[in-house]
C-alpha cells in the first residue's frame, strides 16, 4: 500500500534518516531500538493517557465556529489545542517524551526552544516528574521572549543562552545536540517538533497523533462521519500539523493543507516558507527541505511568529509536499495578524500567531458550502499580546 | 596506493593538524598548508566551514563563522587548492559536514577532490550505511579514502563493522565530547585507547578531540598510530597568525 507514513528504514519517501555524527549514534540508536516497544507497553499507554486527560485537559474540544463559517460560507471546525495546559499542542509531545525518558532510565532532560513554548512545555513536565531540566535558547530569543524565560525559571529549569551562529532556534538546537554529545548516558533530549534524526520525527508525530485520533470521534458526534474534507494546520517544524494529519495520511479523500509563514513576502528575503524557498539537504540530522545558500550553508528564516521561523520542515512534510499529498500555502505577517484579530472578533478566541497563519487561508482559498473543514488551532495568543499590541497599535 | 596508506606505514607516530579553510583570512589556505608541511606535520585536514557544525566546540565554530563571513565556499576552496600539489606532497584530507558537499553534488565534489589532489574525506554526519549504499563506489572511482569515526560509546560489533569497511585509518574520538572541550586525558581515556589497540583492527587509529599539547599528544599516541590537533591550532592561528606555525608544531613534536 502507498503510505505517507514512515517506512522501516526511517524515511518518508526520500526524506528522513539519521544523518548524525558517530558521537550521537549510541543515544539515537538506544531510542530507536526502544521507542516503539515502550510506547506499545500498556503501562506506558495508561500513564500517558491519564496525564493527557487529568493534567493536560484532553480531549481538547472540536468546536464548530459558526460565525467564522458563515463569513466564509463553509463549515469550519476548530480543534482547540489552545485550551491545553501551557497553551498549545506542545505539551502532548513533552508528556510523551518525559515518560519515555523515565523508562529509558534518564534523569537529566535537555531541550531547545525558539520562542520558549516548547521550553515551557518541557520545563513543565520536568517539574511534574522531578527531573533536572536544561533548556537551550538563542541569546536573541532570550532577549525578546522575557516572559517565557521567566516561566521556565519559575518551573525550575536552567536556561542556557546559545551564543553561536545566528543565536536563534537553529543554534539552540545545535547547542542541545552538543550537550547530548557531551552527556551520552544520563540525558534525554526532548526535541520539540517532528524534526531531527530518526526516530524523532516519527516519535513526536505519534505523540501528537492524539489530535487526529480525537478529531475522528468528535467529528462523528457532530457530523455523523469520522473524516473531514480538509485538515488545515500551520507548519514551522510541523508537529501540530503532523498530529492533525496523522490518522488521515493515507486516506486521500481527506485533503491536507499546510500553511507556512511567508514573513514579509516570499521574495522579500525575510520569509520562512521552506517548501517554496528550500531545497533538499541535511539539517539537525534529517534529510529534508531546508532554506540554504547555493553553497549549502543554512540560512536564517524570518516570520513574525517565532514558532514558524525554522529553516527546515520535518521530513514527513517534505514528503507530503514533494508527493503532492498536501497542498502548501504561504501567508504573510500582515495576513496572519489580520486573521488572528478576525477570530478574536468573530469567535471570542485569541489565537497564537502561528495558528493565525492557518486561519488566514480563508481569504485566499474558496471552499464549498458543505465542505467540512477542521483547522488545528494549535495555540493561544496570550504569549503574542505584545506582537498584537505593536501591530495594531492597541 | 593512496598516499594516506603510505604515510600510515611510516615507522613513527603521526601528527595531523586540522584547520578551518578561510580562517583567519580567506586566502591563508595555501600558506597554512605549506607551512604545516615545512614544520614536519604528517598529514593535514582542511576544514570546509559549515554554518551549523554540530560536532564542534566554540573554537572551531567561531573559526567557521569567520571563514564563511570571509567568503569561503567549496568552489573558492577548490580554486585555492588548484596548484597545491606543485608545492605540497603530504596527504591532504578535507573534513566537512555533509550538506555543503551534498549541495555541490557528491560526485562533482569527489571529482574536484581528485583533480586538485585531495586524498581522503572525513564527513562526521554522513552515516556509515548511507555512505556504503550510495557513495562508496563514487569515492573509490576518484581514489578517495573515506574516514569513519568511533567513540568510547561505540560498541565492539560496530567498531568491527567500521573497521571492515574502512581502507585508511579510523578516527578515534577521545571522549564523549565536541571538539576542543578536554583539558587532558585521564585513566578512562587511556583505558579506552588501550582497549581499542587490543582489538588489533586492520586499520590504524588516529586519535582526535582533546589533543592540544605535547603531553596529550604523547598520551594519545601511546597506543594509537597518531593524533589530530584542531582547536588548539586554531587558537594558535588566531593569536599568532600564519607565520609562526613551526613553533606550534615543534612544541607538540618536542
Amino acid at each position: 500500500m502507498n503510505t505517507f507514513n514512515i517506512n522501516k528504514k526511517g524515511y518518508y519517501g526520500e526524506f528522513g534518516g539519521a544523518y548524525i555524527p558517530e558521537m550521537l549514534y549510541p543515544n539515537v540508536e538506544e531510542l530507536r531500538q526502544n521507542y516503539l516497544k515502550i510506547m506499545a507497553d500498556s503501562s506506558f499507554q495508561k500513564e500517558f493517557n491519564q496525564l493527557l486527560k487529568d493534567y493536560v485537559g484532553r480531549p481538547s474540544p472540536l468546536y464548530y465556529a459558526k460565525r467564522l463559517s458563515k463569513k466564509y460560507n463553509t463549515k469550519i471546525y476548530l480543534k482547540r489545542e489552545d485550551l491545553n495546559h501551557t497553551g498549545a499542542h506542545k505539551i502532548n509531545n513533552t508528556i510523551g517524551q518525559i515518560l519515555m525518558a523515565k523508562r529509558l532510565g534518564k534523569n537529566r532532560i535537555i531541550a531547545e526552544t525558539g520562542a520558549g513554548q516548547h521550553g515551557v512545555a518541557t520545563a513543565t513536565v520536568c517539574a511534574l516528574m522531578g527531573m533536572e531540566c536544561i533548556v537551550y535558547m538563542g541569546e536573541i530569543d532570550i532577549a525578546r521572549q522575557a516572559p517565557n524565560v521567566a516561566r521556565m525559571k519559575m518551573l525550575g529549569a536552567t536556561v542556557i543562552p546559545a551564543l553561536s551562529g545566528s543565536k536563534t532556534l537553529k543554534d539552540a538546537t545545535n547547542e542541545a545536540i552538543r550537550d547530548w554529545i557531551n552527556n551520552p548516558v544520563d540525558t534525554h533530549y526532548i526535541i520539540g517538533s517532528v524534526v531531527g534524526p530518526h526516530p524523532y520525527p516519527d516519535m513526536v508525530a505519534r505523540f501528537q497523533s492524539v489530535i487526529s485520533e480525537e478529531i475522528q470521534w468528535q467529528l462523528k458526534e457532530h457530523e455523523g462521519k469520522t473524516k473531514p474534507d480538509y485538515v488545515i494546520a500551520c507548519v514551522g517544524g510541523g508537529s501540530n500539523a503532523a498530529g492533525a494529519y496523522y490518522h488521515f495520511l493515507d486516506d486521500e479523500n481527506v485533503k491536507l493543507i499546510a500553511v507556512e509563514a511567508a514573513g514579509k513576502g516570499i521574495d522579500s528575503g525575510e520569509s520562512a516558507a521552506t517548501s517554496v524557498l528550500g531545497k533538499v539537504g541535511i539539517i539537525h540530522g534529517s534529510k529534508t527541505l531546508l532554506m540554504q545558500t547555493k553553497d549549502g550553508q543554512i540560512t536564517e528564516p524570518y516570520s513574525i511568529s517565532a514558532g514558524l521561523d525554522y529553516p527546515g520542515v520535518g521530513p514527513m512534510h517534505a514528503h507530503l509536499y514533494k508527493s503532492g499529498r498536501a497542498e502548501f500555502m504561504s501567508i504573510t505577517d500582515d495576513e496572519a495578524m489580520k486573521a488572528g484579530l478576525e477570530l478574536c472578533q468573530l469567535e471570542g478566541i485569541i489565537p497564537a500567531i502561528e495558528s493565525a497563519h492557518a486561519l488566514a487561508i480563508f481569504e485566499q482559498k474558496t471552499f464549498q458550502p458543505n465542505d467540512i473543514i477542521v483547522l488545528n488551532l494549535s495555540g493561544r495568543g496570550d504569549k503574542d499580546l505584545d506582537t498584537y499590541i505593536n501591530h495594531f497599535k492597541l | 596506493m593512496n598516499i594516506i596508506n603510505q604515510t600510515l606505514q611510516e615507522n613513527k607516530k603521526l601528527l595531523s593538524i586540522y584547520f578551518t579553510a578561510g580562517y583567519p583570512n580567506l586566502d591563508d589556505t595555501v600558506t597554512i598548508i605549506q607551512n604545516l608541511e615545512k614544520s614536519d606535520v604528517d598529514f593535514i585536514e582542511i576544514g570546509l566551514p559549515f554554518s551549523d557544525p554540530l560536532a564542534d566546540g566554540p573554537t572551531i565554530q567561531a573559526s567557521s563563522t569567520q571563514a564563511l563571513q570571509n567568503g569561503m565556499t567549496s568552489e573558492v576552496l577548490f580554486k585555492q587548492l588548484k596548484d597545491i600539489r606543485k608545492t605540497v606532497s603530504i596527504p591532504l584530507l578535507i573534513m566537512g559536514y555533509f550538506n555543503p558537499i551534498f549541495q555541490y553534488g557528491v560526485e562533482a565534489f569527489c571529482k574536484k577532490c581528485q583533480k586538485v589532489g585531495i586524498d581522503g574525506l572525513i564527513i562526521p554526519d554522513l552515516p556509515v550505511d548511507v555512505f556504503n549504499e550510495n557513495y562508496k563506489v563514487t569515492f573509490e572511482k576518484y581514489g578517495l579514502i573515506n574516514v569513519f569515526l568511533i567513540t568510547p560509546q561505540t560498541s565492539v560489533e560496530r567498531i568491527n563493522y567500521i573497521d571492515s569497511i574502512s581502507n585508511g585509518f579510523i578516527y578515534m574520538v577521545s571522549s564523549a565530547s565536541v571538539t576542543g572541550s578536554q583539558s587532558g586525558f585521564g585513566e578512562v581515556q587511556t583505558h579506552y585507547f588501550k582497549r581499542i589497540a587490543d582489538m588489533k583492527l586492520k586499520n590504524p587509529q588516529i586519535v582526535g578531540f582533546g589533543i592540544s599539547n605535547n603531553k596529550t599528544f604523547t598520551q594519545a599516541t601511546e597506543y594509537a598510530k597518531g593524533a589530530i590537533i584542531g582547536s588548539a591550532f586554531i587558537k594558535h592561528l588566531s593569536t599568532k597568525g600564519v607565520d609562526k606555525i613551526d613553533s606550534f608544531v615543534s612544541s607538540i613534536n618536542q
